[in-house]
């Protein structure tokens, strides 16, 4: 009896250990086929040219109009999620402060939007295109990416600014501010890193992601010239480039794939670095 | 100095406010009232029964049977959440009540870099990596023939996608469960592992159940990794090795097509109106279950 | 007037880090006396009910070096069975930690522990445990019932009672009222009263008058030190410490 307990207890052990060996070896595999085949294949052209004539058969040129147009959206839709967002983060922490129930349930309403599948943001942003009469283009990329990025970059700064002591907020009011002026003034100031942190998360997220942007930004070869015109983005020329069946356009699509996983972990280690004192975000991507 | 004064700018902020956040709560309602009324085309000549489980899916002939996609996407996601489900419990116990506390501080990096890692690269480590080891190695082994861009491949690829997402949710779990729970059973004469199979595990038990239920909404929902490894074949599938079509990939591999055949567009929101309502309803069901989680 | 000693604990420290929680710590706690470990909070005084059960080993980055001396067994030395170990002591701690189980499973669940398997000797068992801790006649019809129900001041004796129920010589309370209204930590005391007669009782609190009350014995602790021990009425009535002649003062707290 006292034997198959410690059995018992070795055998899940041995388990458990197991499978967090299993997920870090798993990691280890995909970061090294991605920087295997992607540093094989990687070259400056990849990255300082824009498709040549012929360049989906193999011929010269590179990715530049993806990499340049995937910046271009991911900053817009960052920066327009930022100018949304931030507001509603503040709002909630300032002027619903004492309202537990409405926080409650509007925390409750951006979890909800953040499982939605970009795929039905992409969906939603190809219907709301047609009806405002727009083309793919940059803008509708925009537009589209930044509600799939909302919930994120609400509720990682909503997790930031809920941690600020509410004294800090009495503070400001004794000094005769008003509520707006505590908000924008005293509780971002006060929170700077971590809104920063948001703000990259966000960043990280509108760049990597294909679903939203497959019908919305469209893809060109040229460089993102407008806002109303088609613009590439990094996560479709590698879905292009790898369904064609010349080697060495796949090729460019695993060296894509290395410039895109590059670019993400930039980011992620820009934000750990910063924002490790307010490494608090309950669901963290 | 400035352009407006005080009580101005307060005006101007707060209604800014207002509006995003306005903006923001009804999304979810907007989301689900635009891609209706664009389904509703599709509705208004078709049962929703039809258009569930009929197995035929040829638009241009009008016929929009969604029950192979259903069938794909339930698959993928139930097989992907068999192999995450596991690896992510025991995975968290492991590090929350085994190891010191630099095993957490390795795992959360390596948990962030899994979650960052975009879709598409997941895809195209799938064609690279698991394909090719289920074509040459895991098919011929336990005899069967099969492509590789199997539902298993999809399955495979996604159940580490959702790994991340999954396992950082039970981490703070089993890290919210306070410590003196332990010591009273510690006390108690029991074992770490009597403590853990006896009181931790049923103690997270809501919480346990709102991570794979979160994991599982996700996974239904993704798109690109799977729709690169799928296979992409409308048909029922027989086993795990055989091709499918899920319904995300469904949307993204015809929107090229989607105005040039009738009604095709009102299918595919359709398709994309299942997939949010899926989504919604999982992710509402599971709140409920980390409410309990914190209330006791 | 001599007593058996039941624990002896000899040249104990504690270290976390570099940061020294208990400093040459020497005890003799009696056998059947309550014995109250009384100080400023953040003396160790936790820390030190937690080494008498090796609850420290839930805690990798504490380092514990000295001997607890149980009928004459170093504890801190024992490899083997722990568990049993444990089982000789009943823990209660600040707050009431109920199992996520049913009133009548927490207290089975600590029988079943013990080794007990017939159905029909734990049901006895739970009776008698829920009676000795002064709850069986508010909960005798609700034993089905999740016991996360119960007030805090019923999840306290419920947790008294599950201590009990390993069938324990000594018992450990970590201020087991300070999260209690009055009447609930009047129970907690006189159930204590009742105890003593059959068990060694470990009190740790910083109530003075709580004390005073219960205790036969009194271990004054400053800052992981032992500064004066001795029976209640030597160190209340005539303590020879300055320290211990402030804090009783009232002075620091």
């Amino acid at each position: 009896m006292k034997l198959a307990r410690k059995i018992e207890e070795k055998f899940f052990k041995a388990l458990m250990f197991l499978s967090t060996v299993f997920i870090l070896i798993i990691l280890a595999i995909i970061i090294y086929s991605i920087f295997e085949k992607g540093l094989k294949s990687i070259s400056w052209e990849m990255i300082t040219q824009i498709p040549q004539g012929g360049y989906y058969y193999g011929k010269g040129g590179g990715i530049l109009n993806a990499i340049l147009g995937s910046l271009t959206l991911a900053f817009g839709a960052t920066a327009l999620a930022f100018i949304i967002g931030l507001p509603v983060a503040l709002y909630l922490n300032v002027f619903l402060v004492r309202h537990k129930k409405v926080i409650t349930i509007i925390r409750f309403l951006l979890d909800l939007i953040w499982g939605i599948p970009s795929i039905v943001y992409g969906a939603f942003g190809f219907s709301l295109m047609i009806l405002l009469g727009l083309q793919t283009s940059l803008l509708a990329g925009i537009l589209t990416v930044t509600l799939f990025i909302l919930p994120i970059m609400i509720r990682s700064m909503d997790e930031i600014l809920s941690t600020v002591p509410i004294g800090l907020q009495e503070a400001s009011y004794s000094l005769g501010s008003n509520k707006s002026e505590t908000a924008f003034k005293i509780m971002t100031r006060q929170t700077v890193s971590g809104i920063i942190t948001a703000i990259l998360l966000s960043f990280g997220r509108a760049i990597g992601d294909a679903a939203s942007v497959l019908f919305t930004a469209g893809y060109t070869d040229h460089l993102p010239n407008g806002l109303l015109e088609p613009v590439a983005t990094l996560p479709l020329s590698i879905f292009f480039q790898l369904s064609s069946p010349v080697a060495e356009v796949q090729n460019r699509a695993y060296a894509s794939a290395l410039v895109l996983t590059l670019i993400i972990l930039l980011v992620s280690l820009f934000s750990r670095g910063l924002g490790k004192r307010y490494h608090k975000t309950k669901i963290n991507f | 100095m400035y352009l407006l004064n005080r009580v101005q700018r307060h005006r101007v902020n707060s209604t800014w406010m207002v509006i995003s956040l306005a903006l923001v709560a009804f999304l979810p309602f907007l989301l689900f009232i635009g891609l209706y009324l664009k389904s509703a085309m599709l509705l208004r000549d078709y049962s929703l029964f039809d258009l569930v489980f009929s197995k035929i899916w040829k638009p241009s002939s009008g016929q929009f049977g969604f029950y192979p996609f259903i069938v794909g996407s339930v698959w993928v996601t139930m097989l992907a959440m068999i192999i995450t489900a596991p690896v992510c419990l025991l995975t968290a116990i492991y590090v929350t009540q085994y190891t010191r506390k630099f095993v957490l501080r390795i795992m959360h990096p390596a948990i962030d870099i899994l979650a960052g890692i975009p879709s598409v690269v997941y895809g195209l480590w799938g064609i690279l990596v698991i394909v090719p080891f289920i074509s040459r190695y895991l098919g011929p082994w336990l005899e069967v023939k099969t492509m590789g861009y199997s539902i298993l491949a999809a399955a495979f690829v996604l159940s580490i996608m959702i790994i991340p997402f999954v396992l950082n949710i039970l981490i703070e779990i089993f890290k919210a469960i306070p410590v003196e729970l332990k010591e009273a059973t510690w006390s108690l004469g029991a074992t770490e592992w009597q403590t853990i199979k006896h009181v931790l595990l049923r103690k997270a038990l809501p919480g346990i159940i709102a991570a794979f239920g979160f994991g599982l909404a996700r996974a239904f929902g993704e798109t690109m990794a799977v729709l690169m490894v799928v296979g992409n074949v409308v048909k029922l599938p027989k086993s795990v090795f055989d091709p499918g079509y899920t319904l995300p990939a469904l949307i993204a591999n015809n929107y090229g097509e989607m105005l040039s055949i009738p009604k095709y567009d009102s299918a595919l929101m359709f398709a994309a109106l299942l997939l949010l309502v899926v989504s919604l309803f999982f992710n509402l069901v599971m709140h409920f279950f980390i409410v309990k989680f914190n209330k006791y | 007037m001599e007593h058996e000693t039941k624990i002896e604990i000899r040249d104990l420290n504690v270290f976390a880090g570099k940061n020294q929680i208990l400093k040459n710590i020497n005890i003799d706690i009696p056998k059947n006396k309550i014995t109250v470990i009384l100080g400023p909070s953040g003396c160790g005084k936790t820390t030190l009910l937690k080494c008498m059960n090796r609850l420290t080993d839930l805690y990798p980055e504490l380092k514990v070096s000295g001997r607890i001396m149980i009928d004459n067994n170093n504890i801190l030395a024992a490899k083997e069975d722990i568990y049993k170990l444990r089982q000789q002591m009943g823990l209660l701690s600040q707050r009431p930690y109920p199992l996520p189980m049913t009133i009548y499973n927490n207290i089975a669940y600590a029988l079943k522990l013990r080794g007990i398997k017939k159905r029909r000797e734990i049901h006895k068992l739970v009776l008698h445990y829920l009676q000795q801790a002064n709850l069986w006649d508010e909960v005798r019809d609700r034993m089905r019932e999740p016991a996360v129900r119960l007030s805090i001041g019923q999840q306290q004796r419920l947790c008294l009672a599950r201590g009990l129920a390993v069938n324990p010589e000594i018992i450990l309370a970590d201020e087991p009222t300070s999260a209690l209204d009055p009447i609930s930590s009047q129970f907690i005391e006189e159930t204590f009263s009742k105890l003593k007669n059959d068990y060694t009782i470990v009190l740790v609190t910083h109530i003075l008058r709580q004390a005073k009350r219960i205790a036969n014995h009194v271990v004054f602790m400053y800052l992981g030190e032992v500064i004066e021990q001795g029976s209640v009425e030597e160190v209340f009535g005539n303590p020879k410490m300055e320290k211990t002649k402030l804090y009783l003062g009232g002075t620091f707290n």
